[in-house]
């Protein structure tokens, strides 16, 4: 099914007898699910762009790339940096706005500028019973109501199909510098990511992987070469300064996970406090499981590859995780699995209670993604 | 402004609801005697007042989930409330509730760095967050102007925002996680010192929920390192059209101020002669501040005078000397107070997109004059966050109610060019009525259908947020 508007989806969701499998341009699906296709598509266009209000409405089916060269001939952007799930995932096909909603995907600068659900100020979607709802608006403060524009963020398809969202963005800055080290530790990495991210210099990332320690600044040129010199000197001294493409270059590495790209290991993206993320790899060390890491927001977000398990690593990982508070989400099957391992990370059950009789309540026939979330 | 009939079942089985309490909670923490219950009869809109039933102060977590069950088991309404500051009557009680205040809920119980996070309890006043992390030079960011006064929880129950949410975000993006109490008694545990949600965002949804999701008794806060410094410029204008374009521009250059204050004719004549800050003489005047090192701020300020310049404006002056700038802030910060010095004045809310702005003032004058009611403007211009001031005379029969419609109207003018009813003060009582201007029934119905999930009884706060009309039969149907 590819609806051409949003009255077309709504009856054709008012209309379905079975279960629906959701997805924009099909680029970042996770899991299996079972039901006929729905996507979004069809549903497309920038339907406003206002610059000078820092605000744009698109859409759900609309391309980011398409987003992206509107914001860009403006000088402005996607300041949450969305991931391109193409490389990781093996998936082609064309990544839309909705589909960055639905999963709230936020890259390396949500630990500066926020993740992709504090840029969302308004959204439209259609119910489970084919019901047109709108929460939020286009203005950058509202507490009109509750905030059901957060609750659809992240919300994989379950709650509800959007057909429109709103965005703040953001000016491109003048200037981006990176600051490289090539030879640390996991340790010594986030002892200066957590020295770098705790100083008044505003840093926009800062990443670990395979020996290299990255560390970004954006802003104006005077006072990027001002911050940049401030940390040579202290936090980050023996890193070298990386700029224009090459820095840019290190961004979407990262951003992208193109370093997992192409392997048959299952993918795992995890969340802990930043001084708890390097523990977590020596656990899975401790436990026998050889794996590879990327470290990003100064240690807080792991993207772990994990070869050769049945349950490619869940029980011991989630565990590990579970030990000191955060969530380990499944993103990609390792080819050697044979097990059955939920993708999104367990909750616990006064908390899972609620989420199931939110969804009850917004699809109560359960045919968005039924099993997708629990 | 109506509110629900108390129920008599309540009202008649107020001594067994006060010796459950007192069975659960230590005696001093509740409060039933009537003269000291009418310390809790209004928040900071204080046209509307209604002691309740009991108050209840605990002191713990679990204390606040013994209350709650003995409330649940007997039917009682709670209204939370955190310091009483809301503007929108979200701490209003009504005479068969319990109050439950979370003002002993104030402790600090971790402070994290390394992770740039601060664990409180939902009691502590706002101020006294950034106020525990600053000799290290940290900061909480969201600075609502009863910062001095106002609770986390009550905080979180808003959204609040502040002058600086400009560049740092509001309440939401500042809250991590929180420990909750639902009126069931259960406590709960969502979010915490990692990021983002692992499944459906609940703590998305419970800020903003204005206290009828859960008691919030903990919170998980996001700190910053503090600026190396800041700099406030002002900016006059000959109109407001002017001022409004200049906003514009400053912000699609690319240039993150932390904060654009806008005050118009009126508010700037009121709060110069109040507190002498020197402003000058004209139609529109912006503050325009920025953050960072010397440096950085001298070239950031060049940037943004340079585009003040092509505006043509009356005055432009950059502070040289921190004296100045506060000066430059003065009145800015005093402008509430002053405009209450000449008259009364019901504070609205509105947020619109900034490319309305010439057009929602013109309008509001215009609409000052048919009500006959005088209106001053001061507000984040950064964000569209409008702040109205309408003038009124409370001894003056007929002049609240007068003023009371002069606001719904311009709050309606705010959702038709874009906006909305409410951009950091919360709906609570006040714009209760006008949400089915913003909302059509099916989408108040969603919003609805999240309470039924988390409050079935309709126990919490349920008289706020939703006209009553609309939501008088679940209201009814849980008694």
């Amino acid at each position: 099914m590819r609806p051409e508007t949003e009255a077309d989806l709504a009856g054709m969701i008012a209309g379905a007898d079975g279960p629906l499998r959701i997805c924009g341009g099909g680029t970042r699906a996770v899991g299996t699910v079972e039901g006929a296709v729905l996507e979004t598509g069809g549903l497309s266009g920038i339907t406003l762009y206002e610059p000078g209000a820092l605000t744009l409405v698109a859409r759900a089916g609309t391309p980011v790339a398409e987003i992206e060269a509107a914001l860009a001939a403006e000088g402005q952007r996607l300041a949450f940096e969305p991931m391109d799930h193409r490389a990781l995932l093996g998936t082609d096909g064309t990544p839309t706005i909705g589909g960055v909603a639905a999963a709230n995907v936020s890259g390396p600068r949500r630990i500066q500028v926020g993740a992709c659900r504090d840029f969302m100020l308004g959204v439209q979607y259609v119910d489970g019973v084919g019901q047109v709802v709108k929460n939020g608006g286009r203005v950058m403060k509202n507490v009109t109501g509750y905030d059901l524009v957060k609750l659809m963020a992240g919300s994989w398809g379950t709650l509800g199909v959007m057909t429109e969202v709103s965005l703040k963005v953001l000016a491109i800055p003048q200037a981006e510098v990176t600051l490289v080290h090539r030879d640390q530790s996991a340790d010594e990495a986030v002892q200066a990511m957590t020295s770098a991210l705790g100083s008044p210099y505003d840093v926009s990332g800062a990443a670990h992987f395979d020996g290299r320690t990255q560390v970004r600044i954006e802003g104006l040129a005077g006072s990027v070469d001002y911050r940049v010199g401030q940390l040579q000197n202290g936090a980050l001294a023996g890193f070298e300064r990386v700029e224009g493409e090459d820095s840019a270059a290190l961004w979407t590495e990262v951003r992208d996970v193109t370093p997992f790209a192409g392997t048959s290991g299952a993918v795992w993206r995890v969340s802990v406090k930043p001084s708890d993320g390097v523990g977590i790899s020596s656990a899975l060390k401790t436990a026998g499981l050889s794996h590879d890491v990327i470290y990003d927001w100064g240690g807080g977000l792991l993207w772990l590859l994990i070869d050769g398990r049945a349950d490619g690593g869940a029980q011991v990982l989630r565990a590990a995780v579970d030990a000191v508070g955060g969530h380990a989400t499944l993103v990609r099957r390792g080819q050697a699995m044979t097990a059955e391992v939920p993708v999104f990370h367990p909750e616990a059950a006064g908390v899972a209670a609620l989420s199931t009789a939110l969804r009850a309540k917004f699809d109560p026939r359960g045919i968005f993604n039924p099993g997708l979330m629990g | 402004m109506d509110m629900p009939t108390p129920d008599p079942r309540v009202l008649e089985k107020k001594a067994a609801i006060v010796a459950a309490l007192r069975a659960v909670l230590p005696a001093d923490a509740v409060i039933s005697d009537e003269a000291e219950t009418r310390a809790y009869e209004c928040d900071a809109l204080t046209a509307y007042k209604c002691p309740p039933l009991v108050a209840v102060l605990p002191s713990s977590t679990e204390e606040v989930a013994a209350a709650l069950k003995v409330c649940h088991r007997m039917g009682v309404p709670v209204v939370p409330r955190g310091s009483g500051t809301s503007l929108a009557g979200g701490a209003l009680p009504t005479a068969d509730c319990v109050i439950l205040g979370t003002a002993r809920l104030n402790d600090v119980l971790e402070t994290d760095y390394a992770n740039r996070v601060i664990r409180v309890q939902s009691g502590r006043t706002n101020l006294s967050v950034t106020g525990a992390v600053e000799e290290e030079d940290f900061f909480y960011a969201p600075d609502p102007s009863s910062q001095l006064a106002c609770a986390i929880a009550g905080n979180i129950a808003m959204n609040s925002g502040g002058a600086h949410c400009l560049k740092y975000g509001v309440t939401t993006n500042n809250l991590l996680g929180v420990r909750m109490v639902t009126m069931e008694g259960e406590i709960l545990d969502i979010g915490g010192a990692h990021l983002d949600a692992g499944g459906l965002d609940l703590l998305g949804l419970i800020c903003g929920s204005e206290g009828q999701l859960g008691v919030v008794t903990e919170a998980t806060l996001r700190i910053l390192r503090k600026p190396e410094g800041a700099r406030p410029v002002l900016m006059g204008f000959d109109s407001s059209e002017v001022a409004g374009a200049c906003v514009s521009d400053i912000i699609k250059a690319g240039v993150l101020p932390v904060a654009i204050e806008f005050m118009d004719r009126l508010c700037i004549r009121v709060t110069d002669e109040f507190s002498g800050a020197g402003y000058p003489d004209c139609e529109a005047l912006l503050i325009v501040e920025v953050e960072g090192s010397d440096t950085e701020i001298d070239e950031q300020l060049a940037l943004i005078l340079d585009i003040a310049r092509q505006h043509n404006p009356v005055e432009l002056r950059e502070a040289e000397t921190g004296d100045e700038a506060a000066r430059i802030w003065l009145g800015r910060k005093s402008a509430f107070g002053a405009m209450g010095r000449i008259n009364d004045y019901m504070c609205l809310d509105g947020t619109i997109p900034v490319s309305e702005l010439p057009l929602v003032l013109r309008r509001i004058g215009e609409m000052s004059k048919e009500f006959g009611l005088e209106v001053g403007n001061v507000f984040h211009a950064g964000d569209g966050n409008m702040h109205p001031l309408i003038l009124f005379d409370a001894n003056k029969p007929g002049d609240l109610e007068t003023c009371e419609a002069f606001g719904a109207e311009i709050l309606k003018l705010c959702v038709e060019v874009g906006g909305c009813l409410t951009g950091e003060h919360g709906v609570g009582i006040e714009k209760r009525d006008l949400m089915t201007h913003q909302y059509a029934p099916a989408d108040l119905e969603a919003q609805m259908a999240v309470k039924d999930v988390f409050d079935p009884g309709w126990l919490l706060n349920p008289a706020k947020v939703f006209p009553l009309q609309t939501s008088e039969t679940r209201r009814i149907a849980a008694e």
